[in-house]
């Protein structure tokens, strides 16, 4: 039952993915990456990371996610209804990235993998917040300034000149 | 689901798509979307090898470090576009390729 869900999921990821890359109008693409992320976000919770999962869903649907569709909003004629985008050079790019896919899957198949058997954790949001504060407390400050830097720059970028 | 080679196939094909639609797409809006497909299937990466390398939460931390460049990368990468549509009245990344207005 569970493989069932797993693999019905992980269709969903890889199928509304393709939607993204092929579909031919924008605004199709931005849901087609809603059920994308949904399904990462399952998959996490498959990989017992709850709270990463939790995190997905706020900061990808409801945040990145919300912005692309305000960019779509924003840079085309909302009257115009085919909001549409072409694709360049398909075949090239098909080729290019069917082989670097064989080599990926090749060399993911052919290496010895090594699974450790681990029972689930009781608490992962304890843990990742320990972490946080200890090991990675550095990269956490660094982060805070570069959303900083990044809220001036969009700020910045984005106002009406004068 | 107790495999990890199926995670990392999963992963495999979600960066596929994702570069393929950074190199065929020429609206700046949809080379973004692909370019968030790219950093989720480094972030599926991150999750699995913890979940499967003895849940070692150092993964959940660099994932979570992952989806912050991700939010502050969209936020100033669709400022970018936006600046450039109202100078080109374009969105189109090659027609944009000039450095003066």
């Amino acid at each position: 039952m569970s493989e069932l869900a797993f693999w019905s999921v992980a269709f969903v990821t890889v199928a509304s993915a393709g939607m993204v890359v092929f579909s031919g109008q924008l605004i199709y693409s931005a849901i087609a990456l809603l059920f994308t992320l949904l399904g990462v976000a399952g998959l996490y919770i498959f990989l017992w990371a709850d709270f990463m999962a939790g995190v997905q869903v706020m900061v990808y649907i409801g945040g990145i996610l919300v912005l692309i569709i305000f960019g779509i909003m924003l840079t085309h004629k909302i009257v115009s209804v085919k909001i549409s985008q072409s694709n360049v050079q398909r075949k090239l790019g098909a080729v290019v990235v069917g082989i670097f896919l064989i080599f990926l899957t090749s060399s993911i198949g052919d290496a010895p993998w090594f699974q450790m058997v681990t029972t689930e954790p009781s608490e992962t949001v304890r843990t990742v917040g320990r972490l946080l504060m200890t090991k990675y407390l550095l990269p956490f400050e660094v982060a805070s300034i570069l959303l900083l830097g990044s809220l001036i720059g969009a700020a910045m970028l984005s106002r009406k000149e004068e | 689901m107790d495999q990890l080679v199926n995670y990392l196939y999963i992963s495999a094909i979600l960066f596929s798509l994702g570069l393929f639609g950074v190199i065929t797409r020429r609206n700046g809006i949809a080379v973004l979307m692909g370019v968030e497909l790219i950093l989720n299937a480094a972030n599926i990466n991150f999750v699995a090898f913890s979940r499967f390398g003895g849940m070692n939460l150092s993964g959940h931390v660099f994932s979570l470090f992952v989806i912050v460049l991700a939010a502050a990368e969209a936020a100033v990468a669709l400022a970018i576009i936006i600046t450039i549509y109202n100078s080109m009245q374009t969105v189109n990344v090659d027609d944009a390729s000039s450095m003066k207005q």
